[in-house]
This record gives structure tokens, C-alpha cells and sequence, in this order.
């Protein structure tokens, strides 16, 4: 059993620079020295980019190295001897601060016992060099040997008194250097010596790294770090012949100079003042830097971020009929998707099943006690299922009672992912409790959301302890309900709990049995129910309160009894649910929401409720007093302008007069459009279904009945009257000049009524403004908080109660000041801890 | 009701979403404050100045309280107003430069000096501590300056210089504050100017030094110190957020604010400040600019410990926070044959340990 765990655990990961000597060392192919890849047969060639030492990426071979085929070689470095050494491009700043600071002839620290002495206490003091020395002299405080004018032309050609220096020079330059010197200058000689920075051999990268595809057509497209390997084994060749051949200095240079090029382009494509070595088709090479770097680099992409398995994902759609901390998985992902099971002597019986089962609830392989996997198919399952033991494992499809990860991107906050509890239903989408939209923010316009079955018994019981749904019906953010009653169930449950509300002795256990009570109480009113006493059962009989109500009612509930009032979605989420979920538990809240879910769905769908478009039209005196209103806005408007335009118009403080009348114009607009909201809400009082739904908190707002039935109001673009457009006008429906209120993007009309031309146009100016807006948002709001998290992400409480960061610096002494948890676990899960602590 | 929080709570990481997750709901608007400072941002843009802690915030201006006794006095307010506003040369008299006299007259504006009561005379001072030579024409307003020493070859050069000198001369007012405007806030007024002094504002007479406010996070460090400073981001955080009406608990906003202030001077958080300072080279390199962190590391033949979360995520190890924070192995025991009756088992019969367990999936 003990192989099952792993006992070894990283401690720490230390960088060092390799030296030539452990690059030989190393490389397991020595020397490539071809510059090509498979010869015609297409076979690897011996001593080529893909030597067979470097290990195997085409199915069949067998590595040279260590023996083994695909999927079992790790891959092996190879190398390169360069016959003249050239310079690591990033790694030439350090050459330069390096030999600023050592004399070119006795290769010491430019620095005389004195200073030298200062910057060891220096060192000392603060554990590392904080310091880089600046040397301020004209020579060498030792031999007295002028100190040259040292430069760097990025990225890689170093002047000295502006002549060029060789790579040679500076490698024979730093060759000297002592290794207690180069302590005092912030190096780790043993691991970092500066003349490994000046390449002599280029250690090669195993072939897994960097994989040949092959197209359709059977030929062979290289990747990028390949090609120009091949470029730099191909530059070397022909600087090693011009040596050889006695060729003229400035050839050799030249070549060396290319050599260089490929070398730094091989580490980094994007230097500054080289061109980016390109591929045939003119695409910039993605070489070493560019493929760490950034989102898609090595470390966001694939170390930060890994790929998992046994994970689905679907389109998502909603139902209410499941509890919120179900979901809906669809047989095809159920069969897909499997769970380890541990076998033990109480679920032998079971897990036998499974392995005799040739349909859905199957498994597909056992693990034995000594790690040995078998598939478990037609001819075997009997003969597997009678050797059946505890402490095997069995890996079984996924069943209802499954505890899984449900989660929706942008993982925005912790409640992006939940646990929820699976249940198998037929359809091919993700099924979701619309309660739970609030917090994955998902809505069913097409969304998408992944799910992920959990793989051992540790991390189900964390996930159903932490991250259960119903545990989360708090938001962290704000310790409030963000799992709540919402739309609908505020409608039903407001219609439910009206005066008149009442149902027969038939309607009402019809209503109790889908909420899962099943026992029907007396009835209050003669023969039948209320409304009131029908929710009352759902409440728990430790809820106590009054409150008023959203209307202006009073609200009472005593001892779980609904005496007073109806529920809108103030009363519904702040008194109820949140009291619920603090006085009795999660567990209570979860049952008080399924249950007033089903309950209230039912009763509005039984009454039924329409709105129309009736519902938005202003007739008859109303229709008078709108206009009337916007007869008054316009005089206003214009009596302003009038004002403004005889320079008689007062001065709001630090405005010219020119801001005063915008600034007066959008407070008459905007009065203009409350006053015709109050005007709506009196003419359509409380019948109308639409406004009821605003005021009860269920849907919409009165700003949108206004829009549709009134008027659409002043169009804004940053925050003022749409001004830009055609010459000293908005639009070439308007006179020059005319600054009206019309002209200036008050739109008078409504969306029942329609739009005037030109109103369209102010209205998609306005529209445009907020689109733009959201799309800069998001990426803006994005990246905040990509570093926000990333600098907090250490923060945590540590077990002294103390908050710390990674470094141990104490950021709080009690978490908050009072060191309380506010968001999460009230009462029930200290019951649950006692619980745990009995058991064991 | 309230519990203790449990230790291995990742409140950092909670802060940051619960600030950083309404961000998509904020607005882009600005405001301005009467006359003062136009296109304060608000919202989104003002939220990423602060945990920026942007040395120069967009707009700060400053908001002086005077003493109770005078809050009710408009007329002393306005005095106070007219005090503090940096009034320049520039603003007060015309700048001619006459390049045939080799000299620069300031045709002075008698109205606005009277309205900001200063005389000629005194502005004669403030001209001559500049020491260059001069004349004053009492009648006509003008004081004609003359440049001191005459450099062969550069006379224009040099009269351009003094133009541009004499043209920032403060005349009255305190350096940096302009624009000052009195505001009614219920009974009283106070002074609102756009800018900011603090060290000088804070030697006025007549103001209620426990009032004076600043949006400027940054100033209050410098001069009031770090404690000031920390209070500051949490009011001026709170203030956003509230003004969008969404809610977040002021926990998470003192955690950002704790957090940022830790080291005794405001952090920004991205990777200048607080994640380009971590002691993990990994949890650096995963966040920006990668290659420089593995250079840098290299060299210095550092190691990267993992300690934090980060870094255990890139070697694939479980992260020092909440359960995986616990250092608990279980020892496995065989449950006694004759307690084995019905019912589920329970779960601690089961060998568990803090270290990952092979994964299924690695066997495939």
C-alpha cells in the first residue's frame, strides 16, 4: 500500500548557470555536429538534431540512452562545441557590470582595502550585496593600469575606448577574476562563474522539447528551436573551415559575428536592435525567452495552469427542480467520467455489482493491492469480480450522490467553483438550479460551464466540508446572501402571501407535496388555506421578526408563522433567508430554498401572470400631465438658454457660464424623467403587473417601465449632453447653432411609441459610449485584479491567529481586528466539528 | 453567532477577489468637484490608482476646514479662500518681452490685484528678490526688468530664461494650490482647492487641523506617516466602492490596505511594488517580465524555498494554505473485524496524509 504515496516532497529549487564542464557532462549525445535532421528514409541521423541519444518522439524507435520507446524516454541534452566562444545575450549586462569593476590587467576588484573592507561589512550586514559598487577612478588601485571606457551595444558587442571586443577578450578577461571577488559583487562562483556566460559549448535540448510534426502531406515541418540549432551548427561548420583554411581575418569575424546572431536569436528573438530571425514564410521564430514568456509562455500557460482529466464541460441550462446543490449531468458525461472506489468489506457487495454490470453503472478497470491496473472486460468481469478484496480499488462511472466540481470561467472569486452533488438525467446539457446563477454569474444565453469528478476520498470530504453550494449561500465579499430568492420566486411568493390569497384543502396538498412537506395542518380560513399559513411551513419555528416591507407594509413573523405582510425580495433574502442561515444552519437554508423554489414556482404558475403591452401604454389624463411635463422641461430648457445667451445667467461657483447651463440643463432633463416615473407609477398603480414586479424587487425597474412608456430621457456621453458630430450641430436634423434640449440628445420619446430619426441616433450614440466602456472594463478591471490576487495571494492566517505574508511579516495581529470569520460557517458547522471530534 | 476564523484562511486572496471582482460592475465616470478639479476619476480608473499607489494621482486637491467658530462665516471662509490660492506673475500682469531695450515689462492688471488685494509695491518686492535690475512706473503699473548681466551672444536666450522665471514668480497664496473655491456643505463653507500643500496648509490660522482632507494618499505618507497613510487608502477605497453602491466588507479593504502598508511605505501591488518584491523567484517569473527573474536568480545562484502559493503550484505540491497548510500524517489501522457492522464506514479509518497521493490518473 505504501507505494500509493509519495514521501518525498520539494524543498526548494535552486538556479545556478551550467559550465561548459557540466554541459559535457550532461550530454548524453556528445557532439552533434550535423546540421540536419532525418536522412531520406526518414530515419534520425546519427550525430543530427534528432540523434537517437537525444531520445525518441517517432513511435517504434527506442531511445539509444536509456533504452526506452515514447511516453517512458524523458529526452537528453546533447551539445554543440562552438569553435569560438560567443557571448549568452542575456547575460551581457552582467559582463558589463563585471568588468566595469575589475582591472583589465590584474583582473582585482577596482577597489582599495579600504572600500573593499566597507563593502565586505556591507555584505555582511545585510546577508546579500545590496549594493552595486560604483567605481569613480582612472586607475587600477593595484597595478595602475589605466581603467578603459567600457560600453554595450545591445544586445551582445562590447567596446572598450570604443574598439570592439572579441568574446575571447572578455572571456579571457573574466577567466582571472578571483572567486572571493566575485562574491563581493553579488556572484555565486561555484555556480555562476562569469566566463560561463561566454559560451564555448551550447548545450542541446532533448527532441520531446522540441517535437517535429508531421502534415498530411508526410513531409516534416521542424519546430523553431530546430531550425535554429540547425542554423547554428551549420554557421559554426563554416567558421571551423575558414579557420582551418587559413582564411583573412575579416571573413573569420564575420562569420563569428553571424554565429553570434543565431546564438542570441536562438535564446531570444525579440532583442532590441537585431532583426527577429524569421521562418520561409515570414513568421518571427518563437525561440527559448518567448517560450516562457507571457499568457501562452511556459509558466502561465502550463505551470501556473495545468490541464486536468475526468473533467466535461457543456452547454448549461436551468432547473428549478433540483436541489441548488445538485446538478444535472447528462448520461453521455456520467458514463464518460470516473471515480475511484476504495473497497471495503461494507461495499464489497456493491463494487461486485459494478463489475458484473455490462450497462451505465459500470466500472471500467480495478486496481489491485500491488498497483497492478486491469481492464475489466466481458470475459473477464466474473473471474475479476470473484477476486474482489478489500483495499482494491475500482474505478466506477459516475453516479448520483457524486461529489463534483461545477465551475464557471472568469473565475472571478472563490464561489466560481463549488461543489455540487451529481445527479444523472437525460438531455445533453449541464442542468443548474437557477438560484445558483448569482454566484458563476451564468446566465443560459449559451454559457458553458466545466465540471470536474473528484479522484480521491480527501479531497470529496474537503470539497463537501469547504465548498459544498449550500455552504457558500453567503458571499465572502459581503457576508450577505448571494445565493437568494430571486425573479419569480419573489413574484410567487409575494402573490402567495397576499391577503386574499387562499386555496382548497386539494391545492394546497398539491402545493405541500412538491415542497416535500407531507403533512397537511388544519385550515385557517373555514375549509381552506391562506397563502401565509402555506409558506409559514416552510419557515423554521425559531423565526421571529418585523420589519416593513419594500410597500410601505408591516412584515410579522412570529415563531415560524407568517402573521402580517407579504414577501418581497428584501423581506425573502435580508430577514429570512440570512436569519435562517444564522440562527438555524446551512442545512435549513438549503431546505427553505428548494422548497419556497417549488412552492412558489408552482403557485405563479397555476395563477399566472402576463405582462402586456398595455401594460406600458400612458393614456388619458396621464397622457395629458406627460405632456404637460415635457412642455415645462422644454420651457426651462429654454429659458436657461435664453439666460445664458444675454449673459444673465448666475454662475455656479468655479464654472463658466457655459458649464452653469449644461450643468442646469441636465439637472432639468434628469428631473424631468423622475418626475415622469412618479407619474407612471401613479397611473399605473398597483395592478399593473410590470411596475409590481419592479417595486416588489423581483424584475426590472421603474426607470425601465419609464423608458418603454414615457420617455427615453438625455442621452449622456462622458457624463454630458451629446455634443460632437456635424458642424456646431448634432446631427443634420438640427438648425447650427440651436443648443436645445431636443438637439442635444433629449429624447422625448418612448419605446412604445417609438423613436423620432434623429432620437435613434442620439440613443445608439449614447449605446455606443457604454459598449466601449464594457469592453475596456473588463480588460482593465481583469488585469487589476490578475495583481491584486497575485500580490495577495501569501496572505494568509496562520496558526497563531496572526496574518502573514510568505515572508513571515505580520500584516495583522487578528485577522479583521477582532480576528472573526464573517463569511462564512455560523452555527452548524461547530455542531458538525463536535460531530467529528466524537467520532474519533 | 461569529466564529473565530481558522487558521490556513486564505484572506488574502479573498481581499483581493472581493475587490477586485465587482470591478467589471463599476463605471468608467469622472467627477468633478465645483470648479476645482475637473475629471476626478472614480470608479474602475480611480481604484487602480490607489492599489497603484501611483506617485502622482490624476487630480488631488485638498479640502480646508476652517475653525468652527468661522465655519459659519462666509465672508471669513472667502478670506481664507483668497489666502490659500496661489496667485503667480503670470495671472496678474502682462509679460512683454521687448527684445530692442533688452528688458521685459509686466503691464500689471490693476483690477485683478486689487480684487486679490496686493499693491504695486509689493509685487515690486517679490520681483526684486529675483536681483535683477529694475524700474518701477508707479503711474502706469509697469515695472520694466532689466536682465542682470549681459552674456555676450545669449542676450536672448537669457531674456526667454528670465521670462519664464518671472512668469512662475509667486506673487501671494501658498505654492501648488490653485483655484480655490468656498463650498456649502449643510451650515458651514469650506475651502476646496484644487492641489496640494500639505505641509503648508497645515501652518494656517483659523483652520481645524483634524479636518483637513486630501485625496492624495501619497502626501499623507510623506507628511503624516505611514498609519495616516494606511487609514487614508481604506477611506479613500471605501469611498469608491461605496459611491458605486456595491458592498464590500471593510475587512477585505483593511486586509489591501495592511498588506500594502506592511513594510512602513505604501506598495503598489503590481510588479514594481508588492508581487515584484516576493522572495520567490518562481511566483515572480510566473507574473511578469519571467525571463529577467530566472536571469537575475541565476547569477546569484539563489533557491527558491516555496513557501508560498505560487511556487508549490508550479512543482505541482500542495499549497501552504487551508487544509493543505495542516503537517498531519495519519497512521493507518485496520478497523477491528467485530466493529464492522453496518452502515457507511466512517472516514478516518482511512490512511490519509498531507502529501499528494499518486494520482490515479498518472498510472493510465
Amino acid at each position: 500500500m505504501t507505494e500509493d504515496f509519495t514521501t518525498k516532497v520539494i524543498g526548494a529549487v535552486k538556479f545556478s548557470i551550467f559550465s561548459p564542464e557540466i554541459i559535457r557532462k550532461v550530454s548524453a549525445a556528445k557532439r552533434i555536429t550535423v546540421p540536419d535532421t532525418y536522412d531520406e528514409d526518414s530515419y534520425p541521423i546519427d550525430g543530427g538534431l534528432v540523434d537517437q541519444r537525444l531520445g525518441v518522439i517517432d513511435p517504434g524507435l527506442k531511445c539509444k540512452t536509456c533504452g526506452g520507446g515514447v511516453g517512458t524516454c524523458p529526452g537528453h541534452f546533447g551539445h554543440i562545441e562552438l569553435v569560438r566562444p560567443v557571448i549568452h545575450p542575456e547575460f551581457a549586462k552582467y559582463l558589463l557590470y563585471i568588468m566595469k569593476a575589475t582591472c583589465r590587467s590584474c583582473k582585482l576588484l577596482l577597489l582599495d582595502a579600504d572600500e573593499k573592507n566597507d563593502l565586505i561589512k556591507l555584505i555582511e550586514e545585510e546577508g546579500e550585496t545590496v549594493l552595486k559598487p560604483q567605481i569613480k577612478r582612472k586607475n587600477c588601485p593595484h597595478c595602475g593600469e589605466a581603467i578603459p571606457e567600457l560600453t554595450l551595444m545591445r544586445p551582445t558587442t562590447f567596446f572598450k575606448d570604443k574598439s570592439v571586443m572579441l568574446p575571447t577578450e572578455i572571456r579571457n578577461w573574466l577567466e582571472g577574476i578571483s572567486n572571493d571577488d566575485l562574491r563581493l559583487l553579488g556572484f555565486d562562483p561555484l555556480y555562476a562563474r562569469p566566463e560561463w556566460m561566454v559560451l564555448t559549448v551550447l548545450l542541446v535540448p532533448p527532441v520531446n522539447v522540441r517535437p517535429s510534426i508531421t502534415l498530411e502531406t508526410g513531409e516534416r515541418s521542424e519546430d523553431d528551436l530546430t531550425h535554429k540549432l540547425v542554423d547554428v551548427i551549420r554557421t559554426n561548420q563554416r567558421l571551423d573551415a575558414n579557420i582551418n583554411a587559413g582564411a583573412p581575418q575579416l571573413i573569420i569575424e564575420d562569420l563569428w559575428e553571424l554565429l553570434q546572431y543565431h546564438i542570441t536569436t536562438y535564446f531570444n528573438n525579440e532583442m532590441s536592435n537585431i532583426p527577429p530571425a524569421r521562418h520561409r514564410s515570414g513568421r518571427a521564430l518563437k525561440t527559448l525567452s518567448q517560450r516562457l514568456k507571457g499568457k501562452e509562455g511556459r509558466f502561465r500557460y502550463n505551470l501556473s495552469g495545468k490541464r486536468v482529466n475526468f473533467s466535461a464541460r457543456t452547454v448549461i441550462s436551468p432547473d428549478p427542480n433540483i436541489s441548488l446543490d445538485e446538478v444535472g449531468v447528462p448520461m453521455a458525461i456520467a458514463k464518460e467520467l470516473t471515480v475511484p472506489m476504495r473497497i471495503t468489506q461494507w461495499n464489497l457487495e456493491r463494487c461486485r455489482q459494478f463489475i458484473l454490470n455490462l450497462t451505465y453503472p459500470h466500472a471500467d478497470y480495478i486496481v489491485r493491492p500491488d498497483g497492478k491496473r486491469v481492464r475489466v472486460n466481458e470475459t473477464n468481469r466474473v473471474e475479476v469480480s470473484s477476486q474482489l478484496a478489500p483495499g482494491w480499488i475500482i474505478d466506477r462511472q459516475l453516479i448520483d450522490g457524486d461529489l463534483v466540481l461545477f465551475n464557471r470561467q472568469p473565475s472571478l472569486h472563490r464561489i466560481s467553483i463549488m461543489c455540487h452533488e451529481v445527479r444523472v438525467m437525460p438531455g445533453k446539457t449541464l442542468r443548474l438550479n437557477p438560484l445558483d446563477c448569482p454566484p458563476y454569474n451564468a446566465d443560459f444565453d449559451g454559457d458553458e460551464m466545466n465540471l470536474h469528478a473528484i479522484q480521491t476520498e480527501e479531497a470529496q470530504v474537503e470539497a463537501d466540508v469547504l465548498m459544498k453550494v449550500h455552504r457558500q449561500i453567503l458571499s465572502p465579499r459581503h457576508g450577505k446572501a448571494i445565493i437568494k430568492p430571486q425573479e419569480d420566486h419573489v413574484t410567487g411568493a409575494f402573490y402567495m402571501t397576499n391577503d386574499d390569497c387562499e386555496f382548497t384543502k386539494s391545492e394546497a396538498s398539491d402545493l405541500l407535496a412538491i415542497a416535500g412537506i407531507t403533512k397537511l395542518p388544519k385550515p385557517d380560513r373555514s375549509d381552506k388555506y391562506s397563502g401565509r399559513l402555506l409558506f409559514s411551513l416552510l419557515l423554521p419555528a425559531e423565526l421571529s421578526l418585523k420589519m416593513r416591507t419594500k410597500l410601505g407594509e408591516e412584515l410579522v413573523i412570529e415563531n415560524g408563522l407568517l402573521i402580517k405582510g407579504s414577501i418581497e425580495s428584501k423581506a425573502f433574502e435580508n430577514q429570512i433567508l440570512e436569519r435562517i442561515v444564522e440562527q438555524v444552519g446551512y442545512e435549513r437554508a438549503k431546505w427553505f430554498l428548494d422548497s419556497a423554489t417549488r412552492i412558489t414556482l408552482e403557485v405563479l404558475t397555476r395563477h399566472g401572470l402576463s405582462v402586456s403591452l398595455r401594460n406600458y401604454s400612458v393614456e388619458g389624463e396621464a397622457h395629458t400631465h406627460l405632456n404637460s411635463l415635457l412642455d415645462k422641461t422644454n420651457r426651462e430648457i429654454d429659458a436657461y438658454i435664453l439666460q445664458f445667451k444675454n449673459k444673465t445667467l448666475q454662475k455656479n461657483p468655479g464654472l463658466t457660464p457655459r458649464e452653469t447651463l449644461e450643468e442646469k440643463i441636465m439637472e432639468i432633463t434628469s428631473k424631468a424623467r423622475d418626475a415622469s416615473g412618479a407619474l407612471v407609477e401613479k397611473s399605473f398603480g398597483k395592478v399593473n403587473t410590470a411596475i409590481l414586479m419592479a417595486k416588489i424587487g423581483a424584475r426590472g425597474s421603474l426607470l425601465n417601465a419609464v423608458q418603454m412608456s414615457a420617455m427615453l430621457g438625455q442621452q449622456a456621453v462622458r457624463g454630458k449632453r451629446l455634443k460632437r458630430g456635424y458642424r456646431k450641430r448634432l446631427l443634420p436634423h438640427f438648425k447650427r447653432g440651436v443648443i436645445g434640449g431636443m438637439e442635444r440628445g433629449f429624447i422625448t420619446g418612448s419605446f412604445k411609441t417609438g423613436l423620432k430619426p434623429y432620437e435613434y441616433f442620439q440613443h445608439s450614440m449614447g449605446g455606443r459610449e457604454s459598449l466601449v466602456n464594457t469592453a475596456i472594463r473588463t480588460a482593465r478591471s481583469g488585469y487589476m485584479q490578475r495583481r491584486l490576487v497575485n500580490a495577495f495571494q501569501d496572505v494568509v492566517v496562520r496558526k497563531d491567529g496572526t496574518v502573514r505574508d510568505a515572508r513571515d511579516i505580520i500584516v495583522q495581529f487578528k485577522y479583521g481586528g477582532g480576528g472573526l470569520d464573517f463569511y462564512s460557517n455560523p452555527a452548524e458547522l461547530l455542531e458538525k466539528k463536535i460531530a467529528v471530534e466524537d467520532e474519533g | 453567532m461569529k466564529k473565530n476564523i481558522d487558521y490556513g484562511e486564505a484572506v488574502g486572496v479573498v481581499a483581493a477577489q472581493s475587490i477586485g471582482e465587482p470591478g467589471t460592475q463599476m463605471t468608467m465616470r469622472t467627477f468633478h468637484y465645483a470648479g476645482v478639479a475637473e475629471h476626478v476619476p472614480l470608479g474602475l480608473p480611480r481604484l487602480i490608482e490607489l492599489v497603484d499607489a501611483k506617485r502622482v494621482p490624476k487630480k488631488v486637491f485638498m479640502d480646508v476646514l476652517v475653525s468652527k467658530a468661522l465655519a459659519k462665516d462666509y465672508e471669513a471662509v472667502k478670506t481664507v479662500a483668497k489666502n490659500i490660492e496661489c496667485i503667480k506673475l503670470y495671472d496678474i500682469a502682462k509679460i512683454q518681452e521687448s527684445f530692442e531695450n533688452k528688458c521685459i515689462n509686466l503691464v500689471l492688471d490693476k483690477d485683478e490685484l486689487e480684487f486679490i488685494g496686493v499693491s504695486g509695491q509689493d509685487v515690486k518686492k517679490v520681483v526684486e528678490e529675483l536681483g535683477q535690475k529694475l524700474e518701477y512706473d508707479g503711474r502706469k503699473g509697469v515695472i520694466t526688468v532689466y536682465n542682470k548681466e549681459e552674456t555676450k551672444g545669449r542676450v536672448f536666450r537669457d531674456l526667454r530664461k528670465l521670462t519664464n522665471r518671472l512668469k512662475a514668480l509667486k506673487i501671494k497664496g501658498i505654492s501648488g494650490l490653485s483655484k480655490a473655491v468656498v463650498v456649502k456643505d449643510g451650515n458651514d463653507y469650506f475651502v476646496r482647492v484644487s492641489g496640494i500643500n500639505l505641509p503648508e496648509v497645515l501652518k494656517l490660522e483659523n483652520i481645524d487641523l483634524t479636518k483637513v482632507y486630501t485625496n492624495s494618499v501619497i502626501d499623507i505618507e510623506k507628511i503624516l506617516g505611514i498609519e495616516a497613510a494606511r487609514n487614508a487608502l481604506i477611506r479613500e477605497i471605501k469611498q469608491v466602492l461605496d459611491l458605486q453602491g456595491l458592498t464590500v466588507d471593510i475587512r477585505h479593504i483593511i486586509v489591501i490596505a495592511d498588506a500594502v502598508s506592511s513594510d512602513g511605505v505604501i506598495k503598489s501591488v503590481g510588479r514594481h511594488g508588492l508581487s515584484g518584491e516576493k522572495a520567490s523567484i518562481l511566483a515572480r517569473a510566473a507574473f511578469e517580465v519571467t525571463v529577467k527573474h530566472l536571469i537575475d536568480a541565476s547569477v546569484a545562484a539563489k533557491s527558491d524555498h516555496l513557501q508560498g502559493v505560487a511556487e508549490n503550484i508550479i512543482v505541482g505540491q500542495p499549497i501552504p494554505l487551508g487544509t493543505g497548510m495542516v503537517k498531519l500524517r495519519m497512521k493507518w489501522f485496520e478497523v477491528p473485524e467485530e466493529k464492522a457492522t453496518e452502515g457507511e464506514p466512517s472516514l478516518f479509518t482511512k490512511k490519509r496524509t498531507l502529501r499528494k497521493r499518486k494520482s490515479i490518473s498518472e498510472d493510465h
